[in-house]
């Protein structure tokens, strides 16, 4: 549990710490709260010549939520936690923050650094999917931008090439009314999901007009189940198509065997996590009749 | 001269907080603002840090170790290996268990992480740039996972450098990887009650390899003067003067050469009982190299190479009347003790006092054997909070009653009422020939079930069962119940040496001339709070204030020969030792005072804190002014000063017990589990400090849910230690540890000298089958029979599934 040698750098602009990536190329990595690459490195699983710490660029932390929530990549789980606003306009964010790690780990740990790393057990990444959130990623040549639902290859391979850094993440704010829950099953404080499934949802009266459903530590990527969306739109809601919904989540789940239990309880669980997430966010959901198609919600 | 304004006898008893007293613990004022010294405090000057490179394999031989790409390394100045350690005759050392273990591997490895190369350098991140720059080459071997398998005919030979060896320590060895059958009780008479009885139950009970992970890991700073030839050895030892004995013994470095220094402890359970390869290397660097080193383990060497706990394989059986009188009980161990036979256990008993089995009940018959064998594992096999594989045997009667209850269709708390050892049995000799020495246990358990008003749990319970079964809910609960006798206070010559040497303890108290004194023992706290509470003992016996007293531990140069603090026997054997030895204190303090006060000895009373003559309270001498007297006015004939020293051989072990209640729910769809209560009634006899004791119950009973609910040292086929991080291993936190409600009676210890019993252990022995039957019991109104530890989520819900409860 001790790392090998490295160069420590501390950029004070993006730009700045952007030519440092370029320069340092594949053995350069950035560092915000630390807490994956950390330990990485003090496994001797990752030895990166140049650490570039992002603690010191104020650019990367803010939170502005107008048509879109827009999130500097550095703004710490804890911010994400305390801000009113973002509450207001999105409460997930805040019930899922709060299921990441302990306090001590939330005031350094990074929204930007959870969704990047590609460690299927990171909470955001299936949020974001969720949110149907973009990445925005900038490099010292550019600036480009791509979806949650297509960032994420196999466990710590991503779209992110190197001397790219996420700057910021955008998602539409989503409609007032509409019903959540992120439903996490682990062990104790502080342990990675043995499942865990995010759920959006949109009703007028019995139906579900809108739905978005993604999961966490189910496979070697997050999943977005794009299937959910059709069955639980498709008729009036009931215990059946909560049903199907889950067959369909569980159908996409591949969770390996590893000390949270079998790859049978773990692809049960998540079957258990998206029940009780729909659940929840159907009670929680605006159920006031809306005319069909207005702000877009409607299938078709 | 007398005192004029003589305090009350109260408000002088109050000052002394003494026994009984609630004293703060005088510890944490160092502790809570980070000044405490533990053995990675210590530096220095030109100190260089050891790092092991360990074995990837759990099985396989060593082809070839190239020293030179470690060497290479810059700040790298040694890279030892087994074949260094040859010629001194250093490559294996004598275990507690009489085996030996490699202390670096030679030619082959024989589990995970074994030690196999030990790097030094001048500083610690070269050590382990040197540890991964290091070349060796492997041929992996079949590894021997599976104990059940260690003793098939085409077993692999684990250990070769026992070739040809059919005697081992504990008797005849009857196959390569066997090291020891053991047994105790009456066969033939078990047989026969067996034979006459009704009901029988056998059953299979797992106690799976775990971990006493304390917050602090092992290490140690070995410091050997070239000049004077004294070596100088801090480290995280349980028992320091043990070490010192075995160091000597392995080194041949005379013992009074040798300093052993064990400074404050972050937690022991067992951890920091043996003697560790790492301890070996770092005598052995600062030998070769002329400068101290220091090596300190990381969590995951901790949890995968030092000392793992359990590992028994236990088939346990009841015989009764149908009316529920237990005749008889039986019980046979396949125990896996891992790579090397390394288990902390006095020398005469190598599954510790497991024959404490037949727990709290009156059986007529009684008979157990284990059996240790060799596996691909590491070495270890410690008491995890308890006193030698008690919580094992507390778990093998605790359980197996809970089965014969089933069978019986009785209630599991009558069926325990039904078969207790009656208060005027006691002492009371067990059918494998302990003799328990107090205790009234109808009462502690009637005040149990009365706090917990087990009548209305039962109804509560039955019908949840009733809502489950119709649909209502998806949830079932269930009521633990674990009624335990605990053998502690090892103990008694007869019984236990380790390594030849008696398992007495020792104090030594200095009273200086003001008054305030200093008092010396050879037990050694990890946490335990002996700096407070041996204090108050010695308030209480000789009259000086437990703050003007201090305790000091650890320093072998300084503190009497002691074995250390295991096994619940600091207060049993130490703080007996401390109790005779205040006694002596005040006998020469009364013939002092007799010879100031002109009366004969005869004639003088002791009043809390002084003598007075008897009808004459007011003629006194106190502590203080004989203390003073000591040191110029004694009776002609008699030394001067006031000092003692007592080594306190116990006539017989202590049997603290109590009863336990614990009551959860479960969620049967996902196996997760809320504990809703948690009553533990305690009778550890004499009670010196209650906040004390409340605290070790707390931390006993958090590491009793760790064991039962989640923790558990697993391994994969090819023999990858999984689990071996705080990641996987699971440590509660304030978050998962239930709300404890503590409780207690009080039946003393009739030969100790103040009736104490030892309580730090009795929570974790009577927890863990608390826990695991309120899960069991969960299931028994739909079939249920057992289901094993660690009852986590997954396991508790793989069980629902198996009754058909879930997932259909």
């Amino acid at each position: 549990m001790i790392p090998g040698d490295f160069d420590y750098l501390r950029p004070k602009t993006k730009s700045e710490a952007l030519v440092m990536l370029r320069d340092g190329g594949d053995e350069a990595r950035p560092i915000a709260g630390g807490h994956s690459l950390i330990p990485m490195m003090k496994l001797r699983m990752a030895a990166p010549e140049k650490v570039v710490d992002l603690g010191g660029l104020a650019d990367l932390k803010h939170i502005s939520i107008e048509k879109d929530i827009t999130i500097g990549a550095a703004t710490t789980q804890h911010q994400l936690i305390e801000s009113g606003a973002l509450f207001d306009a999105c409460p997930i964010l805040r019930e899922t923050a709060l299921l990441i790690a302990d306090p001590q780990i939330r005031y350094c740990g990074t929204l930007g650094g959870n969704v990047a790393n590609g460690d299927p057990g990171n909470d955001m990444p299936a949020l974001m999917q969720c949110l149907d959130a973009s990445y925005i990623i900038e490099s010292a040549s550019g600036k480009r931008e791509i979806k949650a639902r297509d960032f994420y290859h196999a466990a710590y391979f991503t779209a992110l090439e190197t001397g790219e850094l996420i700057t910021a993440i955008r998602f539409k704010t989503p409609e007032a009314g509409h019903g959540y829950s992120y439903q996490k099953l682990k062990r104790k404080v502080g342990d990675y999901a043995t499942a865990a499934a995010a759920v959006t949802l949109s009703m007028s009266e019995d139906n579900v007009t809108g739905a978005s459903v993604a999961l966490t530590n189910l496979a070697d990527t997050p999943l977005y189940v794009a299937e959910a969306a059709d069955i639980l739109t498709s008729s009036p809601l009931s215990a059946d198509t909560i049903k199907e919904a889950v067959k369909a989540a569980e159908a996409m789940m591949a969770p390996a065997a590893d000390g949270r239990g079998s790859s049978e309880y773990r692809t049960r669980m998540g079957g258990v996590m998206v029940q009780r997430a729909i659940e929840a966010a159907v009670e929680r959901a605006d159920k006031t009749p809306k005319k069909g198609g207005l702000f877009g919600w409607l299938r078709g | 001269m007398a005192d004029t304004n003589i305090p009350t006898i109260q408000e002088r008893t109050d000052q002394l907080e003494g026994i009984g007293c609630k004293r703060k613990r005088v510890e944490d004022v160092r502790f809570t603002q980070g000044r405490g010294n533990y053995v990675d405090d210590v530096k220095l000057p030109g100190m260089l840090f050891g790092d092991f490179v360990r074995s990837p394999f759990a099985h396989a031989r060593i082809k070839n170790i190239n020293k030179d790409s470690a060497l290479a390394v810059p700040g790298v100045v040694a890279v030892i290996t087994a074949e260094d350690l040859i010629p001194l005759n250093l490559h294996y050392m004598p275990t507690l268990a009489g085996d030996v273990q490699a202390v670096l591997a030679h030619e082959k490895v024989l589990f995970q992480n074994q030690e196999v190369a030990f790097i030094v350098a001048k500083d610690r991140y070269a050590a382990a740039d040197g540890v991964e720059a290091l070349t060796i080459e492997y041929e992996e071997l079949e590894p021997l996972m599976d104990p059940y398998k260690a003793m098939d005919e085409n077993a692999p030979v684990l250990r070769e450098d026992l070739e040809g060896k059919t005697e081992g320590a504990h008797g005849p060895r009857t196959h390569h990887n066997h090291i020891f059958t053991w047994t105790a009780g009456d066969e033939a008479a078990t047989q026969q009650a067996f034979d006459k009885a009704d009901v029988v139950v056998k059953e299979y009970l797992a106690h799976p390899r775990v971990h006493p992970c304390p917050l602090e890991t092992c290490g140690s700073v070995a410091d050997m003067n070239p000049i004077t030839g004294q070596l100088t050895l801090w480290g995280t030892f349980q028992a320091p003067h043990v070490v010192r004995t075995v160091a000597s013994l392995i080194s041949n470095i005379p013992e009074h050469k040798i300093r052993v220094i064990a400074p404050d402890i972050g937690g022991g359970f067992g951890n920091k009982v043996g003697v560790y390869p790492g301890y070996v290397m770092s005598i052995v660097g600062s030998i070769v190299l002329k400068k101290p080193v220091k090596w300190i383990e990381d969590r995951m060497e901790n949890l995968s190479t030092t000392a793992f706990a359990r590992d028994y394989h236990i088939e346990a059986e009841l015989a009764a009347t149908k009316d529920g009188k237990i005749l008889g009980m039986r019980s046979h161990v396949l125990a896996d003790h891992g790579a090397f036979d390394a288990c902390a256990d006095p020398s005469k008993y190598p599954a510790g006092m497991y024959h404490i089995c037949s727990g709290s009940y009156d059986i007529g018959a009684a008979f157990c054997s284990v059996t240790g064998v060799y596996t691909n594992k590491a070495p270890g096999g410690v008491s995890y909070r308890c006193s030698f594989r008690v919580t094992e045997a507390v778990y093998t009667i605790e359980r197996i009653i809970e089965v014969l209850a089933i069978k019986l269709g009785m209630d599991a708390a009558e069926l325990r009422q039904k078969n207790f050892v009656q208060p005027e049995q006691f002492p009371y000799t067990s059918a494998f020939g302990w003799e328990y020495d107090s205790g009234d246990y109808p009462t502690a358990m009637k005040k149990a079930m009365d706090a917990i008003d087990y009548d209305d749990l039962r109804e509560e319970q039955s019908k949840m069962v009733d809502d489950f079964k119709a649909g209502k809910s998806r949830e079932i609960m269930g009521i633990g119940v674990s009624f335990f006798t605990e053998i502690v206070g090892a103990g008694p010559s007869k019984n236990c040496d380790i390594l030849g040497i008696g398992m007495f303890d020792s104090c030594e108290i200095r009273v200086h001339p003001t008054g305030a004194a200093i008092a010396r023992l050879g037990a050694k706290s990890q946490g335990q709070g002996h700096e407070t509470t041996f204090a108050q003992i010695l308030a209480s016996e000789t009259g000086i204030a437990a703050d003007m007293i201090t305790i000091e531990e650890g320093d072998t140069d300084t503190a009497p020969y002691g074995l250390g603090t295991y096994g619940s026997r600091s207060t049993p054997v130490a703080g007996a030792a401390a109790a005779r030895a205040g006694r002596k204190i005040k006998y020469k303090a009364q013939l002092i005072a007799s010879h100031l006060l002109e009366v004969h000895h005869d004639d003088l009373e002791w009043d809390v804190d002084g003598f007075a003559i008897k009808g004459a309270p007011q003629k006194r001498k106190s502590m203080k002014e004989i203390a003073w007297a000591a040191y110029n006015n004694v009776p002609d004939g008699m030394e001067m000063g006031l000092e003692a020293v007592d080594y306190y051989d116990p006539p017989n072990f202590t049997y603290p017990y109590g009863a336990y209640f614990c009551v959860l729910k479960i969620d049967v769809d996902t196996g997760v589990y809320k504990i809703e209560r948690f009553y533990a009634l305690d009778d550890c006899g004499t009670r010196i400090n209650p906040m004390i004791i409340e605290g070790q119950v707390h931390g006993g009973l958090t590491e009793a849910f760790a064991v039962a609910m989640g923790q558990l040292i697993d391994f994969d086929e090819t023999g990858n230690v999984i689990g071996a991080s705080l990641m996987d291993f699971f440590l509660p936190t304030a978050v998962e540890t239930p709300h404890w409600e503590t409780d207690h009676t009080e039946v003393p210890s009739p030969h100790h000298p103040i009736g104490a019993k030892g309580v730090g252990e009795s929570p974790h022995v009577g927890g863990v089958p608390a826990f695991s039957n309120a899960v069991n019991d969960a299931f028994r109104p739909f079939g249920g029979i057992q289901t094993h530890m660690p009852h986590t989520a997954a396991n508790i819900w793989a069980y629902a599934k198996s009754l058909g409860l879930t997932d259909q």
